[in-house]
């Protein structure tokens, strides 16, 4: 963690550490400024919760949306859910697989894109359905999902 | 100035209603024909996202689904003025689709502006609300048992009595937590309140908070539903500012405060335990029960843990009387249920319609059949624990007992809609697997039972012997049905064993004749 990442850090435990329950929204707060929670903040969560490392740890590893590592420069997520595969989010998804040339939870090598699986987006009468860079897209086609891919620098 | 709706509902947006709006405006000023835009939330036709409506003096009249591309020509058309155009769906309100509806607790969706407390409290807004504020706790409490109403969030349990049992326990200090993990693929209709009419959430916790004498609440909102978040967070602002909630909730001189939390993408968080916990800052491993949360839940405190819906049914409950709800809706299943169409429909959205509808009147005289035009073969109601129900059964009553009758369940009230290309072994298999990956890991049955589960069905359709590995199956899901702590693992069964059964071919199975 550099410095001003450390500052943010302090300053997120700083304002939120006497919350009940305190422990998600400052992941949240950390994640949503830094791109991810970096296992260096791990031990000043954890003093100032009255944790230990390992109980904040084990937060941060359960949840799905947490992730300990940077993304790639651009997050696609794509919804697996059963109804979008019922209108052909599995080939969608293959398709960005194979664009990409990545797997899910993988980033590609130059960083641009990071793949990730998700469990439905609500948008399930608007099926197949994707976030890309948080912003929603329903009713994909291969070809309109694979543009957006490309348009991403 | 004449006033257009754009919705901001996140399925319009996710169909282009941002380009949509934003090509309105640049073109109205082009013509220097000022219009007011407000932006709704979604009316729940979603097959016709974007759909535009114009104030006319014979009604709001809809334009669907509209493309950027579309504006400049609607323009030419005089759509302002409400006139003909290939994408002119007439006059909303009349359309056959929602004038079919028993719309009570979505009455305003689509209708109001969101995050506008007048156009809110000017369509009935708050007057359940102050209804309650005039009774005595154990007063609302009755209205609610005798209302019927049950569990919206799939378990159905009666409202009124999971909040007696909070009353009825002395406590420093209660809470009201709303569960928004709306995890069920399929289902849409907590986000849609929460984009559409956020108040209604608000006031229905409120009216939980003074039956049950809580001061605190939370919603907890699943971090997938960011623009549902945003909007929520903003009208809980505005209740604050207009003093529904605080210190002093709408002058009663009781206090109500009232805030969201995000989850963070586990499908477990929508278990109410395994939800507080999370709240709690924890991982969301299940707890076991007894004790229930209306006696010791969120802290360690009675808590009320009610589903979107179900908070969004009580302000009308309260305005209108218990047996107005009652009178709608067959058997123990009372009153109405937003249902949601989703998957391979052609006119998928929210249908609300009193308990009785048949499937079969959903997927047809609704949904129009298939997106794909082929024969629908299976729909899953009831997210990704429920069973996958064949054409056979498209006459089962939407009711809690019917279905649970023949194995499958309403829960949510979503269904998703599956042709005939579908491989109902692979949705088996994906059954197992979504459980594998979403299981909390405390209790063995879902933990290993559902790698186990997938494994098993990769064996049968494997093919070196279909007999035992299907007895296998069957044993190894009677096991996390009866062996499970929660739901996840207690019910991941049910879609895999409702395939198996009714799809028997998909699993490289003979089909069983009928039964005599």
């Amino acid at each position: 963690m550099n410095e001003s990442a450390s500052r943010y850090v302090a300053g997120v435990l700083a304002r939120l550490k006497h919350e009940p329950g305190a422990l998600l929204p400052i992941l949240h707060a950390i994640q949503d400024e830094l791109g991810h929670v970096p296992p260096a903040a791990v031990p000043a969560i954890a003093d100032a919760l009255n944790l230990s490392r390992a109980e904040v740890h084990g937060v941060v590893s359960f949840y799905h949306h947490f992730r300990s590592s940077p993304p790639g420069r651009h997050v696609v997520q794509v919804c697996r859910a059963e109804a979008c595969q019922a209108m052909g989010g599995e080939a969608l998804a293959a398709g960005l697989r194979q664009q990409l040339g990545i797997d899910f939870h993988q980033t590609t090598a130059d960083g641009r894109v990071t793949l990730e699986p998700m469990y439905c987006l609500g948008q399930c009468a608007c099926a197949p359905a994707a976030l890309v860079d948080g912003e929603v897209h329903g009713r994909l086609s291969g070809d309109r999902a694979a543009q957006l891919i490309a348009a991403l620098e | 100035m004449t006033r257009v709706y754009v919705p901001a509902d996140s399925s319009a947006l996710a169909c282009g209603a941002e380009a949509v709006a934003r090509a309105i405006t640049a073109e109205a000023a082009k013509r220097g024909t000022p219009v007011e835009l407000v932006r709704n939330g979604s009316r729940g036709l979603m097959w016709l996202e974007p759909l535009v409506e114009v104030v006319t003096p014979a009604g709001r009249m809809g334009y669907g689904p509209v493309g950027a591309g579309d504006v400049p020509a609607l323009f030419e058309a005089g759509f302002l003025q409400g006139a003909f155009h290939p994408l002119n769906v007439g006059i909303v309100d009349r359309h056959p689709w929602l004038a079919g509806q028993e719309r009570l607790c979505f009455s305003r969706m689509g209708v109001i502006d969101p995050l506008s407390f007048d156009d809110y409290a000017a369509h009935e807004g708050w007057a359940g609300l102050r209804a309650a504020a005039a009774m005595k706790p154990a007063e609302i409490v009755a209205a609610v048992t005798e209302s019927g109403l049950r569990g919206r969030g799939g378990a159905a349990f009666p409202t009124g009595i999971k909040w007696k049992t909070v009353l009825d326990t002395p406590a420093d200090r209660k809470y009201v937590v709303c569960n928004a993990d709306e995890g069920d693929s399929g289902t849409f209709s907590d986000r849609m309140t929460m984009e559409g009419d956020p108040f209604m959430l608000i006031e229905g916790m409120a009216i939980a908070a003074l039956a049950t004498g809580a001061t605190q609440g939370y919603v907890y909102c699943r971090s997938e539903y960011p623009h549902a978040e945003h909007t929520f967070v903003k009208a809980l602002a505005i209740a604050r500012e207009r003093g529904v909630l605080g210190e002093d909730m709408l002058g009663t001189g009781r206090a109500f405060h009232l805030e969201l939390r995000r989850g963070a993408g586990a499908y477990i968080c929508g278990e109410e335990t395994s939800l507080l916990e999370s709240l709690e800052g924890k991982r969301g491993l299940v707890r076991f029960k007894p004790p229930v949360p209306a006696v010791s839940g969120l802290f360690g405190k009675p808590t009320v843990v009610n589903n979107v819906i179900t908070f969004a049914s009580l302000p009308l409950i309260l305005q209108k009387g218990a047996a107005f709800y009652r009178d709608y809706g067959r058997g123990r299943s009372r009153g109405t249920l937003p249902i949601q169409l989703a998957g391979n429909i052609r006119r998928g959205g929210l249908v609300e319609k009193a308990f009785g509808v048949t499937l079969r009147e959903l997927l047809h005289d609704w949904g129009g059949g298939s997106a794909s035009g082929r024969p629908i073969r299976a729909v899953q109601v009831g997210g990704p624990l429920g069973a996958y129900m064949p054409e056979s059964q498209f006459d089962t009553p939407l009711d809690y007992e019917a279905f649970a009758s023949i194995g499958a369940m309403v829960g949510h009230g979503g269904m998703v809609v599956f042709d005939d290309t579908v491989d109902m072994a692979r949705m088996a298999r994906y059954a197992m697997e979504f459980c594998a990956i979403e299981s909390c890991g405390k209790c063995t049955p879902c933990r290993i039972g559902s790698t186990r589960g997938t494994e098993v069905i990769d064996r049968i359709l494997a093919g070196r012997d279909r007999a035992a590995d299907t007895r296998l199956l069957e044993d190894l899901c009677e096991t996390m049905v009866q062996g499970s702590l929660c739901a996840l693992g207690g019910m991941t069964p049910y879609p895999v064993l409702s395939a198996l059964k009714h799809f028997p071919e998909d699993f490289g199975l003979h089909r069983l004749p009928a039964a005599a």
